[in-house]
């Protein structure tokens, strides 16, 4: 049993299949709400290493260089065990849950901000000359001027980060987050049956990966090319 | 403990890791050009069935395709009578390896249809057959143009090595968490394995910047 739910497992593989199906279901929901939260945390974040290694002074950009690939270059699972066990020795206590999608955002943050960058050095330098001969302060061009043309580019880009998250969230099982993964494995675990439970996870991701692509290449299509308008 | 000590432990991990990502990187470098070579193919057949192992791979999570091929092949190998039990190594590097091949094919597919098209067509005049055509003309050129995200997906498949970890291979993850538990000095030991898993991407990067490198002089022309 689990979630309230019973697996029926005297008639057969297909009605085994279909009585697992709500937990799953219900397991798919917390791989969605992790892949949001570390989504979030990733844009917020990578928009803020970007800005950073973008600094004109070394002393700002070096470290933000230097964690970026750090970030990028060590595994998500070593990470996720970072957090895990030593954000708790200095006194911050996170629900499983919140340290995965933490440790997603922090992974995928270093592949933001390259995404974000690439988006601001997109940015046309007549833009940053016509702003300084208007005299707009240097803070009020990046937020007016060079972000609204910036984002509409690379959200596409994001997008598909968003999907590969998605595909990164059972890494967060080892923490006890009940998402997909995890439940098919504790369904496995106490039927003895691996199969039913692993390849109905596989044929769920694939229509997950699938309906997702096809979300962000829509969202791609109907951006305003231009730049979002402000007012 | 100091942690100098474990450094012994940390670095038979570390051999573990590093067998595991070359064997995968290899695997997956014979499966991307294979199947993304096997995607631009006009035989219906074989174009199908890249087509299908790159959105099977690509469409879901490498720990899902890891768990299915320890935990659920063996059940689905015994529906059919076949003993299809693979020991933790052979299925750490088959997922792997087929995971990051399915990224690469769509590398080595893009790279390929990239080649200009007046390329195809001076070898067709000058009475190439269509496979030299691909291995004379086509692949010295495109080859160099993949190489930027071959090396970016070397340094992802030596990350999602840790992942093998999680079906009992003693790879660098593996050995982190036993000293882990038994120490309970986690803050050292993880410090210490970000550092070397760091230390191991970055001697990857330049390996393959040099492999990038030294293919790049087939994209010149000899004059």
């Amino acid at each position: 049993m689990l979630f309230g739910y019973h697996w029926d497992t005297a008639h057969g593989e297909w009605a085994f299949a279909l009585s697992i199906l709500p937990m799953l279901l219900r397991g798919l929901l917390v791989t969605l709400e992790a892949s949001v939260v570390g989504f979030f945390v990733a844009m917020v974040l990578g928009l803020i290493l970007a800005v950073l290694k973008g600094a004109r002074s070394r002393i700002v950009s070096w470290p933000a260089t230097f964690i970026t690939e750090f970030l990028r270059d060590t595994p998500l699972l070593v990470q996720l065990f970072f957090l895990y066990y030593v954000l708790p020795d200095y006194g911050i206590i996170l629900p499983a849950f919140m340290t995965g999608a933490l440790a997603l955002g922090f992974q995928y943050s270093a592949y933001t901000s390259e995404v974000y960058r690439a988006g601001i050095e997109a940015v046309e330098p007549g833009q940053h000359e016509a702003a300084k001969a208007l005299d707009i302060p240097p803070g009020r061009t990046f937020t007016h001027i060079v972000l609204p043309q910036a984002v509409p580019r690379v959200i596409p880009a994001l997008g598909n980060y968003l999907v590969s998250i998605m595909k990164d969230v059972p890494v967060l099982s080892v923490v006890t987050v009940l998402e997909m993964l995890n439940v098919a494995k504790i369904i496995g675990d106490q039927t003895f049956d691996y199969l039913v439970p692993l390849s109905m996870v596989g044929g769920l991701y694939l229509i997950l990966t699938l309906v997702a692509s096809a979300i962000v290449r829509f969202v791609d299509v109907s951006l305003p090319k231009r730049g979002l308008p402000l007012r | 403990m100091h942690w100098v000590e474990f450094l012994k432990p940390l670095s038979e991990g570390a051999w573990v890791t590093i067998q595991l990502a070359v064997y995968s990187t290899i695997l997956g470098a014979v499966m991307a050009f294979a199947s993304g070579i096997g995607k631009l193919s006009p035989n219906w057949f074989i174009k199908g069935i890249s087509v299908v192992y790159i959105e099977v791979f690509r469409g879901t999570s490498l720990l899902v395709q890891l768990f299915w091929l320890y935990f659920a092949l063996p059940i689905a190998g015994d529906l059919i009578g076949v003993d299809l039990r693979l020991p933790p190594v052979v299925a750490g590097v088959l997922a792997l390896g087929l995971n990051i091949g399915a990224y690469g094919a769509e590398v080595v597919r893009g790279a390929i249809q990239a080649v200009s098209r007046n390329q195809y067509e001076a070898a067709r005049a000058l009475n190439f057959t269509p496979r030299q055509a691909l291995w004379r003309i086509a692949l010295p050129q495109a080859i160099p143009e993949m190489m930027p995200s071959f090396c970016n997906l070397a340094v992802q498949n030596l990350k999602d090595t840790a992942l093998a970890s999680l079906i009992s291979l003693s790879d660098l993850a593996f050995k982190a968490e036993q000293l882990r538990n038994y120490y309970q000095n986690s803050e050292t030991i993880y410090t210490i394995i970000l550092f070397m898993y760091f230390g191991m991407a970055l001697v990857l990067t330049a390996i393959m910047r040099a492999l990038e490198h030294s293919v790049s002089r087939w994209r010149r022309v000899r004059k």
